[in-house]
């Protein structure tokens, strides 16, 4: 079987992601249940009339993918491949609002050019002049696993060498409102601060895009090997670990062979139970790391949580402020990473150091 | 050539029809459904003309026999009512015997529900149930809980090619022995979203589609929902099964010109057929029929047309049709509903009609099939493609 390494990353969250190394300046933030990004300086990466049309997710997608490119030393792939679990809501809403308001009346395409899910791969296909496979997955919180499941494949395949894969998901006033309305956004920050012992429902919510180059060569740039992934629509909280038995044993590893594991825990109190049972029971020995009180909850928030686990995977260290017990190890070979939100769409996402 | 993946099951809900043996029948007959809208309140309902199904909301969730307080987009009913026929068209009586998944594909997910209730969220309690269902995944959720499908589940949203995508995943991953058996396609309803998102870009026939004619006017919208099951060679061995015939190539490329707009050249296009042709282990001259994306827009089919003749030759042709002028396009449907369409081909040994076709277009001597014919069709080669210069080719062969 080829060789799957991240060689490039690239991150834009509502931490400052893109001028450090690693989270370095990281805030818990005290005051809001949506995280606001740490925006970028645009016109570095995109032209100023770009910057103008574009909606805030296609230039964060840009940004980031451009800093991945830059970190692997790459700008030609064999496919570019990304997940959105909301897609374009911003120009979506607002072309939807325009018919709404006008009664279908005055409308013009601009929004609804730029609403479709696939619109941030094909920009980056688009400034590349890249014409090879081009694929965009919408499935939940496996929209970024999807797209990063499919590019093993490629690989495996023999189909592709080099891939820029990412997840981006925008959020905008609205969608919070109704998101707050339903309960999936928490009204308010609890006190204390504390979302691994959150106990309310609803989640602290962000927006995001994070991209990384996947290649089938290692380099002085890579950051870690993916030996697998893995995606289930719906488990039981007792199912889970039997599933993540199998898996790891599906690539002759088992649960002592794991140096971490990086958990999704959203501060949700009915679905974080899933990730309190591995914490408590079968991986209370090992390292645990969390990452959701600082890039917030979004559909594609796990590849802010792959991209946490590749700088740990490069740096050997586990910042404190992710640290979710006080366990230590010397070395990290081993990483396994597990997401759910809302119970549903699972993913196991296995990396090596290399 | 590639020996191609088994498909064994089908299910389909469209404007022709509500099985795969009424859409057969709708393609054999000449019978169109392009009509005036009538479930969608629209100020355009006078002057375009859709590829409805004639079913409203509560009809189609009283066939399922859903609970009154569900909460299931038009999408995802169209999706499961398509899902269901499928999986029961395969002989499937326990989904999850062998590692099963879905891959499904929408353009817009639950978008028809979105724009209903879109500002009602904020003062009515009882639509807040619906927030839930915009979001592609949702649909495919949906269709997986009513099948009792637990396993690897996902969703393809690459507009208008999005369920050949689907399809083509489906197949990648039984090749590499990944999952077992695979429901593939997609779903799409017709929704004011769409319909004017296409208005504004003046690509909507103010009368019937008409693909590859030189005085085409643009496309009708559709709905429709189909899925395919895949299954690998050992399940068919094992459980003796039928295979409707076998998906035995794919491609895609992007054509990286437009956000909306295909290049002149077909560039796109070009590239995901001779992809194709490369899986398939296949050569043009082996087509028997082509099942064109053939939107009737100005754009679309000059840039396939000019594909094609770059593959193909103009004098090479084999028939080829578009089926839109029958069902409307159908979005991320198109494909799998059109991936029905070649079974069938392969099945029954037909090409379908081209409707509505007149005149030859003046760029290139490329006239399609416009009547009924009957020949020995052993490959079929499918095209969709999608905003965001999104090109897929699917080719389908029958089973030997």
């Amino acid at each position: 079987m080829r060789k799957t390494y991240i060689n490039g990353v690239g991150c834009v969250s509502a931490q400052n992601t893109f001028d450090t190394f690693f989270l370095e300046n990281a805030e818990l933030n005290h005051s809001k249940t949506v995280l606001p990004l740490i925006i970028p300086v645009y016109k570095d990466f995109i032209s100023p009339v770009a910057i103008r049309r574009m909606a805030k997710g296609v230039k964060n997608g840009i940004v980031a993918s451009s800093l991945a490119m830059k970190e692997s030393n790459t700008t030609t792939f064999d496919a570019i491949i990304t997940g959105t679990g909301m897609g374009c809501i911003d120009d979506s809403d607002k072309f939807l609002k325009a018919i709404l308001d006008n009664n279908e009346e005055f409308l013009t395409p601009t929004s609804f050019i730029q609403s479709t899910h696939n619109t941030v791969g094909a920009q980056i296909a688009l400034g590349l002049q890249c014409k090879s496979y081009n694929f965009t997955y919408v499935n939940g919180s496996v929209s970024f696993e999807s797209a990063l499941l499919d590019a093993k494949l490629k690989i495996d395949e023999n189909q592709a060498s080099s891939i820029l894969i990412g997840g981006i998901d925008e959020i905008n006033d609205y969608t919070v409102s109704l998101f707050k309305l339903a309960g999936f956004i928490k009204e308010e920050i609890e006190s204390p601060n504390d979302l691994l012992n959150s106990t309310t429902t609803g989640v602290i919510y962000s927006e995001g895009a994070t991209f990384f180059v996947l290649d089938d060569k290692k380099q002085d740039s890579t950051y870690a090997e993916i030996l697998d992934v893995e995606i289930n629509n719906y488990l039981e909280i007792e199912e889970v670990e039997e599933k993540i038995v199998s898996f790891l044993k599906s690539n002759g590893l088992k649960c002592d062979d794991i140096d971490a594991i990086i958990l999704g825990y959203n501060g949700d109190v009915e679905t974080d139970s899933y990730y309190k049972l591995l914490s408590k029971n079968t991986f209370k020995s090992i390292p645990q790391v969390y990452y959701k009180h600082l890039s917030g909850e979004y559909y594609t928030a796990s590849a802010f949580g792959l991209w946490v686990a590749s700088k740990i995977m490069k740096s050997q260290e586990i910042p404190e402020i992710l640290k979710v017990n006080s366990i230590e190890r010397k070395e990290f070979k081993t990483m396994l990473l597990y997401n759910q939100y809302k119970g549903i769409d699972h993913s196991f996402t296995l990396i090596s150091r290399c | 050539m590639n020996k191609g993946v088994a498909i064994t099951g089908m299910g389909i809900i469209s404007a022709i029809g509500n099985t795969v043996e009424e859409n057969y029948i709708s393609l054999l007959n000449n019978k169109t459904a392009i009509s005036i809208i009538e479930n969608i309140l629209t100020i355009h309902s006078d002057v375009i003309k859709v590829g409805e199904i004639k079913k409203t909301n509560k009809e189609l969730s009283d066939l399922l026999q859903l609970p009154d307080d569900n909460n299931f987009s038009r999408t995802a009913m169209l999706g499961v009512f398509a899902a269901k026929q499928a999986i029961h068209n395969a002989g499937i009586t326990s989904i999850n015997e062998y590692k099963t998944g879905l891959i499904s594909a929408t353009s817009v997910g639950g978008m028809d529900v979105t724009e209903r209730y879109y500002y009602d969220y904020l003062n009515n309690e009882e639509t807040v149930k619906y927030i839930s269902c915009h979001d592609g995944g949702d649909v495919a959720h949906k269709i997986a809980n009513e099948l009792g499908l637990k396993g690897m589940v996902t969703t393809i949203s690459t507009a208008c090619s999005s369920a050949a995508n689907a399809i083509m995943l489906g197949a990648r991953l039984i090749n590499l022995g990944k999952l077992d058996r695979v429901v593939v396609g997609g779903t799409d309803a017709l929704a004011k979203f769409t319909i004017n998102g296409f208005k504004t870009l003046m690509i909507l026939s103010d009368g019937y589609n008409m693909p590859f004619d030189n005085d085409r006017k643009g496309l009708n919208l559709g709905e429709a929902a189909a899925f395919l099951v895949l299954e690998s060679d050992e399940i068919v061995n094992r459980e003796n099964k039928k295979v409707l015939a076998r998906v035995s190539g794919f491609g895609n490329a992007n054509d990286a010109f437009h956000q909306t707009a295909s290049s002149e050249n077909g560039d796109g296009a070009f590239l995901a057929m001779q992809k194709a042709f490369q899986v398939a282990n296949l050569k043009p001259e082996q087509i028997d029929y082509i099942n064109v994306h053939g939107t009737a827009t100005p754009n679309n089919d000059l840039s396939e047309g000019r594909a094609l003749a770059r593959i193909f030759g103009e004098e090479n042709m084999p028939e080829f049709s578009s089926t839109k002028p029958f069902t409307g396009h159908t979005l991320a449907a198109a494909a799998a509903i059109e991936a029905v369409y070649s079974v069938l081909a392969i099945q029954n040994n037909v090409v379908f009609p081209n409707l509505n076709f007149k005149t030859k277009m003046e760029e290139f001597n490329l006239s399609p099939q416009t009547t009924l014919k009957n020949k020995n069709i052993d490959h079929v080669l499918s095209n969709s493609f999608g905003f965001g210069g999104n090109c897929s080719t699917l080719i389908f062969s029958k089973n030997k």
